[in-house]
């Protein structure tokens, strides 16, 4: 084993870490009335480090490392720079809510940096252990964060039901996890593969695929596993539902696309169904449950719940094709919904003072910058083109018809016509005048951790929705690393759809 | 004689995770559960695997279970209320894990052939293979995990510190 090398593909995640145990090194000294905020700059420049630590990882020559647990290449670079991004965001966003006197805000920062490190662990593992312990990082530290608001009865509520029900689909996964074990005796993703077109025990691995996608399917919010969402989001800090939306769930598809086209590419037979239920049960019931929320952050919780839906129809198409539009859309999903939240936060604060979409009324007289930032990140939501939003729909869909689909690409156009609905309702909230009395006015001017954090995802969903191809190229690059997609392409797939 | 340690185990195992899970009082069910670990422990003895019986008998049945006793008193808890929830919970919860457990067993003895036995008795996994695992192949999970650990512990200083 070549160490440097080795070190050189977890440095990142070594970066994160680092800066995670000085925040906690340095907090102790902190006088107790210090402002916490200093340690949140330092966490920024963690995270910094360790997004340039993956774009360096792109020229690398893709390899395993640590006894083939641990594999570089295009697809865990991709998702690399995505979650130091979402979490570079979201950092900055939790430095323009939080003020000076919030408790606890140097374990807030340490857990962000923790947090990422797992997230980047699993979507780089090719190591079914090495994927549970890195989704067992990410998922504790989001459990606490949930929780940070103590004062509000709805922060601890939030924390316990995500926490309940998180560790239930975690025993899930792990359950699956043995079961193929059972099948293969293996728990290498890649050698799972090799030993299943071999495997005299089909069922075994079908049922333990079954239990990992129950698992998976908690993470990401796929419907029917959906119900901690709205309370979850709406009980959690803006700034943390900015990053547990995104970050655990980019991580948590990167872990599905691996698993599914990785390991188990020979059950596509069992899988496809399953997931084109999923796809068309998350899609329907996020955006039929968004239209009667009266609460932003609830309606935003169901929203992600059917954009879980739009990526998981991705998944069916069994190609690389379909493998770079999930990648894709994980990005763009990911670009418009911190921002979202960024506005979200800096309105509501972190104690959510203004939480109705009554309350949002009049928004864009108050500060046009944080109004128009929102009406264009929901124009995006809604997938209307030049912005990332509609490119990723347009691949999602065109991946699933590509491979014959078309009720699926249908069920999924009918839903975007919905979702139309209930973001417009939003935006035309943001654009009215507002009332005499309205407490739209008391909303702060925007600082500059704010102005940076919506910088970073205007650009980015401007970026996807203007000049895709790079994006989309590289994300082609990452589904390139499958074997299974490129030796035959699967024609016969579709037929029983 | 193996086979009859098996099945005394095994079957106090299967019993106390039941009882585990009908009692009412959190003390009686983490009760159960130092039943139920200590068991597994005599199954893992007969599987040849001592490393791991020692292991889950001081980890499992001492440490861990000793701080649930502890948390258990501490917070005086008392018997579990029942809800309107509770009752739907019955009423999905054991037919759902019925079928799991049928679907299983379906499984596992239709593939009995290749799934292959063992003998009880014999020793399977040495301590030295289980260290050759835990720090060689799987080095950089078992480094990790230290992570996980951290961070259980920040969330527990983060979640418990009293607000000034």
């Amino acid at each position: 084993m070549n160490t440097s090398l080795s070190i050189l593909r977890i440095l990142p995640e070594v970066i994160l870490c680092v800066t995670g145990a000085l925040i906690m090194l340095v907090e102790p000294f902190l006088a107790p009335t210090t402002s916490r905020k200093s340690l949140g700059w330092l966490a920024v420049l963690g995270v910094l480090g360790a997004l340039v630590a993956s774009l360096y990882q792109y020229q690398l020559a893709p390899g395993t490392a640590y006894f083939g647990v641990f594999q570089t290449d295009p697809f865990s670079v991709f998702f690399y720079v995505l979650i130091c991004g979402i979490v570079l965001a979201s950092l900055l966003i939790a430095l323009d809510s939080t003020s000076d006197s919030t408790s606890g805000l140097g374990e807030y920062f340490a857990l962000a940096c923790f947090g990422a490190t797992g997230m980047l662990l699993m979507t780089s593992a090719v190591e079914l252990l090495l994927v549970f312990i890195g989704l067992e990082i990410s998922s504790i530290s989001t459990y606490i964060l949930a929780g940070f608001r103590r004062k509000s009865a709805k922060g601890p509520e939030a924390a316990i039901k995500y926490f309940l029900l998180g560790s239930f689909a975690t025993a899930f996964f792990l359950y699956g996890i043995a079961l193929i074990f059972g099948a293969t005796g293996t728990t290498a993703i890649y050698d799972i593969a090799a030993k299943l077109g071999s495997s005299q025990m089909p069922l075994l691995a079908v049922i333990g695929l079954g239990m990992i996608l129950i698992g998976l399917g908690f993470k990401v919010s796929a419907v029917p596993f959906q119900v901690w969402t709205p309370d979850v989001y709406e009980g959690a800090p803006s700034p943390v539902v900015a990053l547990m939306s995104t970050a655990p769930k980019a991580a948590a598809f990167a872990v599905l696309l691996r698993i599914l086209y990785g390991a188990l590419p020979t059950l596509h037979a069992h899988w496809v169904p399953i997931v084109w239920w999923l796809a068309v049960l998350s899609m329907t019931v996020g955006n039929l449950g968004a239209l009667r929320q009266k609460n932003v952050k609830r309606l935003l919780a169901y929203s992600s719940i059917a954009h879980a839906g739009y990526i998981l129809v991705a998944f069916t198409a069994l190609s690389a094709d379909g493998i770079a539009a999930a990648s894709f859309y994980t990005v763009s999903y990911a670009a418009m919904n911190v921002g979202v939240f960024a506005v979200v936060s800096h309105v509501g604060g972190f104690d959510d003072r203004l939480t109705l979409i009554e309350d949002y009324r009049g928004l864009a007289w108050r500060s046009p910058l944080l109004g128009g930032a929102m009406a264009f990140f929901l124009i995006s939501l809604i997938g209307i083109p030049f912005t990332g939003g509609f490119f990723g729909k347009f691949y999602v869909f065109s991946a699933a018809l590509h491979s014959g689909f078309i009720w699926l690409a249908v069920i999924g156009l009918a839903n975007s016509g919905i979702a139309a609905f209930y973001y417009l309702r939003v935006a035309t909230a943001i654009y009215s005048k507002a009332p005499e009395s309205s407490p739209i006015a008391s909303v702060p001017r925007a600082t500059v951790p704010l102005l940076f954090a919506l910088l970073i995802t205007v650009a980015a969903t401007l970026i996807l929705g203007i000049v895709p191809g790079k994006i989309l190229g590289v994300a082609k690059a990452g589904a390139a690393t499958y074997p299974s997609v490129n030796a035959s392409a699967p024609e016969t797939t579709a037929a029983g759809r | 004689m193996h086979l009859v340690l098996f099945f005394i185990f095994g079957g106090l195992c299967v019993a106390g995770a039941l009882n585990l899970l009908l009692q009412r009082h959190p003390i009686n069910s983490a009760l159960s559960l130092i039943v139920v670990m200590s068991s597994l422990a005599v199954l893992y003895l007969l599987l040849g695997a001592e490393f791991l019986a020692a292991a889950q008998v001081i980890v499992y049945s001492g440490a861990i279970m000793v701080l649930f006793t502890f948390v258990i008193m501490l917070l005086n808890a008392g018997r579990e209320e029942r809800t309107h929830g509770s009752k739907a919970a019955y009423l999905v919860g054991f037919p759902g894990a019925a079928a799991l457990l049928a679907l299983l067993v379906y499984v596992f003895l239709s593939y009995r052939e290749q799934l292959g036995g063992v003998v009880l008795g014999e020793y399977l996994v040495t301590t030295s293979d289980l260290s050759r695992v835990l720090f060689h192949e799987l080095l950089l999970p078992f480094e990790v995990t230290s992570v996980l650990i951290l961070v259980a512990i920040l969330g527990a200083v983060a979640l418990a510190r009293k607000e000034q």
